[in-house]
């Protein structure tokens, strides 16, 4: 499988559903939808990653970059994800350190809202 | 085991395409079943590296992957094309130097600061792969750039 991408409104933060592949070849269809997302005014985000089957550095970098994005209009990007084969690359690179990571969307939003 | 070599158009559409033969190889060549997504990654990155050296200055020229199963090893090597590469001139393996290929535990020194710094997109495959592979080696050639990672198999393919 590719890539697929949807997301919806939930308490005001936008989650995006990924599932499939995010590497060199899809991550930039993930990046321009979280480029479309801030242009539109969504500061906050979950990124819901408990269907992708494989990340890579370049995905990583669309999600740095997303990150950025919404800090600069002080909002958050979190992402929900379980699978430790996703995981992984996360601790290899530091990244856990950057990023809030959830077990499921409502705990994401929960704590994003509990933080306000 | 017989090599495994295949070559490819630098294209980002054609890196899945050699994840899942290495994979495949990997695993008739023995390696453990917990160990195949990092080769799949590893292969992933080291290959998304060489797509995007050669989009930006030979995109005639085929990426090169050679896959061995021998003496209880399952080696991968990434050949590109892309004579004058931003790594070291001396390929030396990833480092901690600033510009260079951030070792794995330093690419993100701390919570905020890996925004405010840009980390390249090679650098932080590079430690990927450094962090995922059980050995690596670079050798920077007049030619290119060559990636050749390891993992321990058991030898049955």
């Amino acid at each position: 499988m590719d890539l697929k991408l949807d997301h919806h409104t939930r308490d005001g933060i936008e989650v995006v559903d990924v599932e499939g592949e995010i590497d060199v070849y899809t991550a930039p269809r993930l990046r321009e939808l979280l480029i479309e997302l801030v242009n539109n005014g969504h500061y906050q985000l979950v990124v819901n990653m408990e269907k992708v089957e494989f990340l890579d550095s370049t995905g990583l970098g669309v999600l740095v970059g997303g990150l950025k994005r919404v800090r600069a209009h002080d909002g958050s990007l979190d992402l929900v994800c379980t699978q430790e084969r996703i995981l992984k690359i996360f601790r290899i690179t530091g990244l856990t350190k950057v990023f809030g990571i959830h077990d499921t969307v409502d705990e994401a939003i929960m704590a994003r809202k509990s933080e306000k | 085991m017989a090599t495994v070599e295949m070559s490819f158009t630098p294209l980002p559409v054609h890196v899945r395409t050699a994840r899942l033969v290495a994979t495949a190889v990997a695993r008739r060549s023995g390696v453990e079943e917990a160990l195949l997504d990092e080769v799949r990654l590893a292969v992933g990155e080291a290959c998304s590296r060489a797509v995007e050296a050669h989009q930006a200055q030979c995109p005639d020229e085929p990426v090169r992957v050679e896959l061995t199963g021998a003496n209880g090893r399952f080696e991968v090597v990434v050949t590109d094309a892309a004579a004058s590469g931003q790594e070291d001139e001396d390929g030396a393996s990833p480092s901690a130097q600033p510009g260079g290929w951030p070792a794995p535990a330093s690419v993100v020194p701390n919570g905020t600061s890996a925004l405010d710094h840009s980390v390249p997109p090679q650098g932080l495959g590079l430690a990927v792969i450094a962090g995922l592979a059980d050995d690596v080696q670079f050798a920077r050639t007049p030619a290119g750039l060559s990636i050749t990672m390891s993992w321990p198999s058991r030898g049955t393919g």
